[in-house]
């Protein structure tokens, strides 16, 4: 029976896929959206934000842009599980002779497929808008590896709240009053230094502020790693980054396959 | 192994302090066409989903194809086709795609999975359909789809929860003739329905629910003869007989019958069955009556519900009224 677990997993992965070519407006948080914002800060707002220790705003956006966008990646895999949820699709693979995890496993799979989609594309968009990459081979290997562990950590709370919420529009409504302030209190636009008391305290402790900052470090952009003497976080931005993925695996996985089994018992 | 191809008892399931299936016993025979009826909520959908290892129940035990749903629920899904009640068909693939998916985790192999497929297209008449989004179907399509899919690995028994809830009637026509074909081909089948017609067209037993229990169970002849005795049914041709016959019938019947004006009929509880009939006919030619029709009726499922479960049956969904009194108007 599990000796089918993979390829079960694959079909089930191949489906997702095709799901995402064929809805192109629940692709737009991964690819029109980072692009808008790229334009809209680059071109907008960039001349009025200075970047600590001088350099490009445009280098310095890149990373933030990154970075929120793979914050984002877990508004799709919840939207796309709950979506499932509710048109009775999981009933249906239920009702088939395949091991059960292939069906939240091939959304995974197909979801972290999805999440290296905006990661080519932003790289390609802030390269024609002036970004440029000023470090070694192994630092934008680096780069791009913590990018896509990162977005595996983030499908498992994607995962979590497509099982704790019952509806796609109320996967919307979280994704709006929580993944939001969590994507903008932070390094995304602007450096924490700017930011006014508890908000900056928040955006220092924020993960995506650290993941913003590790790609910028690695990338050899400006506004990577605080001066000695910052709060740990973004003194140390590639640790503190690597704990939380690897606290989100370790505490969101098991959560999150525990309360998908419960969302689709009864 | 077991004879029959499912077997369940004293099925419960509670959600809550709600029993949705109240110790629940069936027995369907292999090849035989079981359904399940009863007005919304009496539990059907909860026996589906019980039978078909979807959601483990709270208290009895059932095998499907000999094995147990606890124990084997592998081997139960391999042997079986569910099309739940509301036509799950994947809306952002293909005809051929959906399909193709099924036969994939079935383990068919990529390409009989694929030349299963258009096999199936065919024999469903969605032939047309083949590359076009499930989502641009027409309610019909879907269902067909849906019964497609159940059949994708040629499962022993095939579990339709509301196969036709929500089509217009051509549409149910036409599923109708479809589900013929698979009885014919000897297909085990347990189907849901609210529709008594629909029970009565295509089930050899028929299993009525209400409140999570099995009130009443039988062919369909059973059921109606366990509700009461066959009626007398007189039309004649002329209108201005209707008060005579009506004599004539609660004279035989010593009973006062129902008159319809409209439908120039007459009818009244038949005791004497056969008997009654040959009086009535003599009687009938003795008064020099036009007679239109004359003959025993069984009453109709519907009575037979209203009987069993002290309520109505539940009135069809306000669109069915009207699709219907549409078919009405393109018979006459
Ligand atoms: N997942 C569930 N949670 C709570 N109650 C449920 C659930 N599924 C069914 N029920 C209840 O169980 C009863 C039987 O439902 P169901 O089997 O769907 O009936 P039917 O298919 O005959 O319309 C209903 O009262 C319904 O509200
Ligand atoms: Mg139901």
């Amino acid at each position: 029976m599990s000796n089918t677990f993979l390829s079960d997993t694959w079909v089930i992965a191949r489906r997702g896929l095709k799901h995402m070519r064929r809805q192109p407006e629940a692709l737009s948080d991964a690819t029109i959206q980072p692009v808008m914002f790229v334009l809209l800060f680059a071109f907008v707002f960039g001349g009025a934000i200075a970047v600590p220790g001088g350099g490009s705003y445009k280098e310095f956006l890149m990373g933030g842009i990154f970075a929120q966008t793979i914050v984002f990646g877990a508004f799709g895999v919840a939207m796309s599980l709950s979506a499932d949820r509710n048109n009775g699709a999981i009933d249906r693979f239920h009702s088939l002779p395949i091991p059960r995890a292939s069906v939240l496993a091939g959304h995974s799979v197909a979801n972290l497929i999805r999440a290296l989609l905006p990661i080519a594309f932003m790289s390609a968009t802030g390269f024609v808008v002036g970004w440029r990459i000023h470090s070694g081979f192994l630092d934008i290997l680096g780069a791009y590896g913590l990018m896509l562990g990162f977005s595996f950590a983030i499908i498992w709370i994607g995962v979590l709240l497509g099982s704790l919420v019952s509806t796609p529009e109320a996967v919307q409504g979280v994704a709006f009053i929580a993944i939001f302030p969590i994507t903008f209190i932070a390094s995304t636009f602007v450096p924490t230094s700017t930011l006014p008391g508890v908000l900056k305290t928040i955006a220092e402790w924020n993960p995506t502020s650290s993941l913003a900052n590790s790609l910028r470090h690695l990338f050899g952009n400006p506004g990577g790693i605080a001066p000695p003497g910052s709060v740990w976080p973004i003194a140390h931005p590639i640790a503190y980054t690597l704990i939380w993925a690897v606290a989100i695996v370790v505490v969101c996985a098991p959560l999150a396959v525990l309360q998908y089994q419960r969302s689709i018992k009864s | 192994m077991t004879e029959n191809a499912i077997e369940a008892h004293g099925l419960v399931k509670r959600y809550g302090d709600k029993r949705a299936l109240d110790g629940v016993d069936l027995d369907v025979a292999r090849g035989a066409v079981c359904a399940l009826l009863g007005p919304n909520g009496a539990g059907k959908t909860t026996a589906v989903r019980v039978l078909t290892t979807l959601t483990a129940p709270d208290a009895g035990t059932a095998t499907v194809a000999g094995h147990d749903i606890a124990r084997d629920p592998v081997s139960v899904r391999r042997s079986l086709g569910l099309a739940a009640q509301d036509a799950t068909v994947d809306g952002l693939l293909t005809g051929h795609e959906n399909l193709t998916m099924i036969g994939e985790l079935h383990h068919l192999g990529r390409k009989v999975a694929r030349a299963r497929a258009d096999e199936l297209l065919e024999q469903f008449s969605l032939i047309d359909a083949r590359d076009k989004l499930a989502r641009d179907f027409s309610g019909g399509m879907r269902r067909r789809l849906d019964l497609a899919a159940t059949l994708v690995a040629r499962p022993e028994i095939l579990f339709l929860d509301e196969p036709t809830t929500g089509l217009d009637p051509r549409a149910r026509n036409d599923l109708w003739d479809v589900l013929d074909q698979l009885v014919a081909q000897g297909s085990t089948i347990l189907l849901t329905t609210q529709y008594l017609e629909e029970a009565d067209r295509l089930a050899d037993d028929i299993v009525v629910v209400d409140h999570g229990r099995v009130i009443a169970r039988g062919d369909s002849r059973a059921l109606k003869r366990q509700v009461g005795g066959d009626q007398l049914h007189v039309v004649v041709a002329d209108r201005a007989d209707l008060d005579a016959v009506a004599e004539i019938v609660e004279r035989i019947a010593r009973t006062a019958p129902t008159v319809d004006a409209g439908a120039r009929s007459v009818s009244a509880p038949a005791e004497g069955g056969v008997a009654a009939i040959a009086e009535l006919a003599h009687a009938l030619t003795e008064a020099e009556i036009r007679v239109e029709d004359l003959g025993l009726s069984q009453p109709t499922l519907d009575d037979a519900f209203l009987t069993l479960t002290g309520a109505p049956a539940p009135a069809p969904a306000p669109s069915d009224v009207e699709t219907q009194t549409e078919t009405v108007e393109q018979t006459r």
